[in-house]
């Protein structure tokens, strides 16, 4: 197949392009959309973290020292505290699409409601694993 | 023509070879398969790990070498690494457009996505049977 060369001034060049995103207000479904990616994204990352603690506790005891160590230092709690919250807000946007993809929930209230609800119950699930975690230690 | 009720093309025929990826519909599918079984695998990960908290060396392992929260474990492993493999493809599909680039990028998500499934069903397995 032959290339197709984009020239100033040809068709190509001239063809208008849809506006992209900063021209848009921002709104929280928009936001609610770009946090859905980026926590998937932070969670693929953060599969090295399990994979580091699953093959350090297979291994021997001061393997998993090392992992425990990190885990509960200042930084690895952050770090868990970050990937608890990026888990359970993806968890209950991918809820928001499934309900999305049976075809309910895309009118005005409704949209607006399950984005707030994604984004209170990814708060409110990460204390909730958190404040457990704490009272189990 | 898409919404030609004449029409005698197929809804399929539609979509095959469309979308960023020209792959059609099936990684869409594969999605929501992998979502729908990580809504409960999910919430069975955050229990083994809350199990976890607290527990010294021998205890965590005793734990995990249980055959319930393993098995649970595993199929957490498999389907979020494949539901990660292709959400991180998507994401490269969408931003990166220079055709060198996207394949290395896409080789590099497999890679990455099968090595810590792999990685990590190892580990599960080898604290089930060692």
């Amino acid at each position: 197949m032959a290339e197709v060369e984009l020239r100033p001034g040809s068709l190509e060049s001239r063809r208008p392009l849809s506006p992209h995103l900063q021209i848009y207000r921002p709104t929280l479904t928009m936001m609610m959309s770009i946090a859905h990616r980026i926590t998937g994204a932070a969670l693929y990352v953060g599969t090295l973290l399990l994979a580091w603690f699953l093959i350090a506790a297979s291994t021997d005891a001061s393997a998993f020292a090392t992992v425990a160590y990190f885990m509960n230092s200042l930084v690895g709690k952050l770090v868990l505290f970050a990937f608890t919250w990026a888990l359970f807000h993806h968890f209950l946007g991918g809820i928001r699409h499934l309900i999305w993809d049976s075809g309910y929930g895309f009118a005005y209230p409704q949209r607006e409601w399950l984005a707030q609800a994604t984004l209170i119950g990814g708060g409110v699930l990460t204390a909730a694993v958190w404040i457990v975690a704490f009272l189990f230690h | 023509m898409a919404n030609d009720p004449a029409s005698t093309r197929t809804a399929a025929s539609r979509v095959r070879f469309l979308g960023a990826a020209k792959s059609g519909t099936a990684d869409a599918w594969r999605m929501r398969i992998t979502s729908i079984a990580l809504l409960p695998l999910t919430i069975a990960f955050v229990w083994i790990v809350l199990s976890l908290v607290g527990k010294d060396y021998s205890a965590a392992r005793a734990e995990l070498g249980r055959p319930v929260p393993a098995i649970l474990l595993l199929l957490f492993i498999l389907s979020g690494v494949y539901h990660m493999k292709i959400g991180m493809q998507s994401i490269i599909d969408d931003y990166v457009h220079s055709p060198h680039l996207k394949d290395l990028s896409l080789i590099a998500n497999l890679f990455f996505s099968v090595a810590v499934g792999l990685a990590c069903i190892y580990a599960v397995l080898k604290l089930s049977f060692v």
